[in-house]
């Protein structure tokens, strides 16, 4: 095989890159339209009321103001998997932050003027905030009409007349006995708070509202499909009269998944008789208005042999939907299927329960789940290992799951599936897990304040792409004259490099120089091909799959032609470096070029035409699950991967300081060196996050304490660990594209479980919540001191 | 009631009048039309806004556009010189140092400003350099890597 044009695997330079390092990336933020109004909402200052009277009179008579809605006026209930949201509340607000009204203004400072003369008048009724209440028979109802919501059905199982949207149940084994064979049980809770996503740039949007039901839109989305799917079926409108527009993508994480600000923008557009409204989303209203990642409750009992082996689990899991759930049950959904880590447990009971409360709602984040569920599962590990007096390392290896056993929902483990081992191994090794000092680590009682000590842990990981069984992609390559080609799709490029490394993939196929190979990046469901969402880490798979098959029909149609034009069966063509070729007349050649909008003969008569390859991927094989066991086969593919950490901690002061991280997964085929690097970089720093800083903190009544950057701090470049590796394993995915699996959530998601499972061997304490910032940390230490008063 | 104001804008000269509360932020997005510049909170914490005035970074969230008179006012968007990029800007380039690219014009500005500044700047230099400058995407090793290597001592030694 020829080395030329060989891409797969390596660092080609991003394509996106010289765009945005001079300014030239134009995001939706950076867009104007002729008449273009700005449009602002005005929202709920309270958790949970009753709306009584809104005034807009002040805000109408203000001169600029073009419209004023209020939710009245909308009658629209949206939502992907759980239609629970408005556009604008209607008689009830559901958090603190829930749009009540909105304007469109000719400037900016006049929107958020007349929205400041909006009276509304609230009866303030009873906020459910704590999961464990929201359950209690009785608790107040965030949504009492949840029996009469759309949904998708036979995937989701709300519970009307409670604030359970939806509950996931897998039942696998003979639960009764793997409790009575454990030589120990052992049973604790943990608790994530919600986390916010923090893209930089914020939710922003701009709508045109056309005569005769057409919709146009220009949006930091994720998904521009299903952006207008979720328009066509709320609005009720055909799918072709909107058309949806997504340039440049200022970080999305999950957070601009589904749809957000559009219908709102879309109104205000009608409303002003179709000029075009811009709305950009402030900090403070990203934070209090648009979603994040879910809370966490787990509460986990779990058997174990005196050896170490599981022999049961059970498993209840609160999520904190916040006030709508529309992509909260399938996070409930997901991550229990994924629930009990990546090990094998003969007797399985998880409940995993998303629960409405009257608090900013959740939807997707890197990991869909998985960093909250192994929040639990990977710290409930390390304290059953310690107590058994085993190893950590020693104790997941004599669990994880081997070719021939069953994950809980029943999908038999293969060795294409990946290596847990191999990935735990490799970090354990990069930190060095086994010369780590073992005198005083642990230590036997909680350490004494003062002075610093060091900790190591290691935490795995699994994940696999949460997504409707029916998922699909599709890519069209088309040809230019100089036998460049344009490929488009539309999965989104919001940061990942996924288009890049598509690029290559393409260019190896098609072997051109990736030079060649022009990604559209500017995204329009009018021209471009399906695609349902870029979530799940499943873009690079499926859309790595249709861009071979889009590729190899270009060669078919290029073949058919040089075919004719070199007298040579199409079996014995080869294509190589832009070039067909007769396999044993190497002599007898056309170049692309000469092809790819049609071949002229000597005495100009012409054959063939424009190539244009099209090549599409659906998953295979995806069931429901059942809804009693949760049986079923749910993942396209699962990625393996583990974090190792050395932390010091200062005693005196709770400070985690973080002196290595490393991090493995078994990526199947890295597709993009650089791309898959950085997404690991990137991705343990988010995680750091979520371990040591990020939480949202409320006030009893309900109140977001901390929506700014002034209260709300993410990792900065003086936060780094002082060394971080990235490690691949590739154990090639039988269906993946040259073998790969997804990789773009994982680095973040068992970060939080390695620090707090380093904690513990640093300091002798177990610490249950996120996150581990130094006062948690100074506080549980002192708390656990012998001679404390503070001790509870 | 505007203020007349002159400066020069990535090299050649302004003159016009603005509104005294009128952003230098809004004025280099809105009035010069100039979008590289990003916004990512208004109110002084992420570093998205950053531009130079007189060679200083600054988060032009917080500053008035009349405070930028008699100033040389330097965006994104003067950094590429005739379509060539700069030294820093091929660096970020070369190290994988952009994902989503909505931090990376102020974060191209403050790390300009430093090596302007401190041609040698010292690792903890540069982190000082770019800690105001929030990004979500990178975890910062490749904004570092791209950084140092347009430093005398970075420029051995490439990639690890
Ligand atoms: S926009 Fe100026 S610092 Fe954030
Ligand atoms: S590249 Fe996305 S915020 Fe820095």
């Amino acid at each position: 095989m020829s080395r030329l044009h060989q891409y797969v695997g390596g660092e080609h330079l991003r394509q996106d890159a010289p765009d945005k390092v001079t300014g030239e990336a134009i995001y939706v933020g950076d867009m104007a339209f002729p008449g273009m109004l700005w449009g602002r909402f005005k929202s709920s200052p309270i958790a949970s009321g009753r709306i009584l009277r809104i005034d807009t009179a002040r805000a109408r008579a203000l001169p600029g103001v073009r419209a004023v809605l209020t939710g009245e006026e909308l009658d629209h209930q949206l939502g992907l998997y759980m239609a629970d949201k408005r556009i604008l509340a209607r008689g009830v607000v559901r958090y603190q932050g829930d749009p009540v009204a909105a304007v469109a203004a000719e400037s900016e400072a006049m929107a958020s003027e007349a929205c400041n003369l909006i009276e509304v008048e609230y009866e303030p009724l009873p906020a459910v905030l704590d999961v464990e209440q929201a359950i209690e028979p009785g608790a107040p109802l965030v949504h009492p009409d949840l029996g009469s919501y759309r949904y998708m059905k036979g995937v989701f199982h709300p519970q009307p007349g409670s604030n359970v949207a939806h509950h996931q149940k897998i039942r696998r084994g003979d639960l009764e006995k793997g409790f009575a064979e454990a030589h120990r049980v052992f049973e604790t809770s943990f608790w994530n708070p919600a986390v916010p996503h923090v893209p930089l740039e914020t939710h922003v949007v701009i709508a045109r509202a056309l005569s005769g039901d057409r919709v146009d839109l220009w949006t930091a989305a994720q998904s521009p499909f299903t952006v207008r799917h979720l328009m066509a079926a709320g609005f009720g409108i055909p799918h072709n009269n909107i058309r949806v527009r997504i340039p440049y993508v200022g970080g999305g994480f999950g957070g601009k998944a589904g749809i957000n600000l559009e219908p709102l923008a879309t109104m205000l557009s009608k409303a002003t008789g179709g000029r075009p409204v811009k709305i950009v989303a402030t900090r403070e209203e990203e934070f209090n208005t648009l979603p994040s990642r879910q809370g966490l409750k787990s509460r986990i009992k779990a058997g174990v042999t005196r050896e170490g082996k599981l022999t049961a689990l059970e498993v209840r899991y609160l999520w904190d939907a916040g006030a709508h759930a529309d992509y909260g049950v399938n996070i409930g959904r997901a991550a229990a299927t994924a629930g009990a880590g990546p090990y094998f447990v003969p007797a399985v009971k998880v409940d995993s329960l998303v629960v409405y409360t009257n608090k900013v709602f959740g939807t997707a984040f890197r990991g869909f789940g998985h960093l909250e569920v192994l929040w639990g599962i990977e710290r409930n590990l390390d304290m059953m290992a310690h107590a058994l007096g085993i190893d950590p390392f020693e104790m997941r290896q004599r669990n994880f799951l081997t070719p021939g056993e069953p994950t809980i929902t029943g999908e038999i483990f293969t060795a294409n599936h990946g290596r847990p081992d191999l990935c735990l191994k490799t970090v354990a090794d990069a930190i060095g897990w086994s010369e780590r000092p073992r005198e005083d680590h642990p230590p036997k009682r909680p350490a004494p304040i003062g002075g610093k000590r060091r900790g190591y842990g290691i935490a795995s990981l699994h994940k696999s792409p949460a997504m409707p069984v029916y998922t699909s992609c599709s890519c069209i390559l088309k040809f230019n004259e100089d036998a460049s080609v344009n490929l488009l799709i539309s999965g989104v490029d919001y940061g990942q490099g996924t288009y890049t490394a598509l690029a290559g993939i393409a260019a190896q196929e098609l072997s051109i120089p990736v030079e060649k190979v022009h990604v559209t990046w500017d995204c329009d469901t009018a021209t471009q091909p399906y695609d349902w969402q870029t979530v799940a880490s499943r873009f690079a798979v499926m859309g790595g799959n249709a861009v071979i098959a889009a590729a190899r029909d270009c060669l078919d149609q290029l073949k058919a032609v040089a075919a004719q034009v070199l007298h040579a069966p199409v079996e014995d063509l080869v294509c190589e470096n832009e070039e067909v070729y007769v396999r044993k007349d190497p002599g007898a050649r056309l170049h692309y070029r000469q092809l790819v909008i049609g071949y002229s003969f000597p005495n100009g008569s012409s054959i063939g035409g424009p190539v244009i390859g099209r090549g599409r991927y659906i998953a295979q094989g995806l069931t429901h699950l059942d809804p009693e066991t949760g049986q079923g086969r749910n993942a396209l593919n699962w990625t393996y991967g583990a974090h190792g950490v050395v932390i010091e901690v200062d005693t005196e002061t709770g400070d985690i300081d973080v002196l290595k991280i490393a991090s493995c997964m078994d990526a199947g085929k890295v597709l993009h060196l650089a791309a898959a690097r950085t997404q690991v970089e990137g991705g343990v720093i988010q995680g750091l996050g979520s371990a040591l800083i990020e939480g949202f903190k409320f006030d009893e009544s309900g109140r977001l304490l901390n929506p700014s950057f002034v209260d709300f701090k993410i990792p900065t470049a003086k936060d780094l660990p002082r060394e971080a590796s990235q490690h691949f394993i590739e154990t090639p995915q039988l269906d993946g594209p040259h073998g790969a699996r997804g990789i773009g959530e994982h680095p973040m998601i068992a970060i939080p479980s390695a620090i707090g499972n380093a904690i513990y061997d640093a300091l002798g304490i177990q610490i249950h919540e996120l996150p581990l910032n130094a006062e948690r940390v100074f506080l549980a230490l002192k708390h656990a001191q012998p001679n404390d008063a503070a001790r509870p | 009631m505007e203020h007349p104001i002159k400066l020069t804008v990535n090299g050649q000269a302004w003159e016009g009048s603005v509104l005294p509360d009128l952003t230098l932020l809004r004025f280099v997005r809105e009035t010069l039309a100039l979008t590289g510049t990003k916004e990512g909170c208004g109110i002084g914490e992420c570093g998205a806004c950053t531009v130079l005035l007189d060679g200083r970074p600054v988060n032009a969230c917080m500053v008035l556009a009349v405070e930028a008179d008699g100033c040389a006012l330097r965006t994104i968007e003067g950094e590429a010189k005739a379509g060539k990029l700069s030294r820093l800007q091929q660096a970020f380039v070369a190290h994988h140092a952009v994902q989503c690219g909505f931090c990376t014009p102020g974060v191209i500005m403050s790390a300009q400003a430093l090596l302007e500044r401190a041609p040698a700047p010292s690792d903890e230099a540069i982190v000082e350099a770019v800690a105001g400058n929030l990004c979500r995407c990178t975890g910062y090793a490749s904004i570092l890597k791209a950084v140092r290597s347009c430093t005398p001592h970075g420029r051995t030694g490439g990639e690890r």
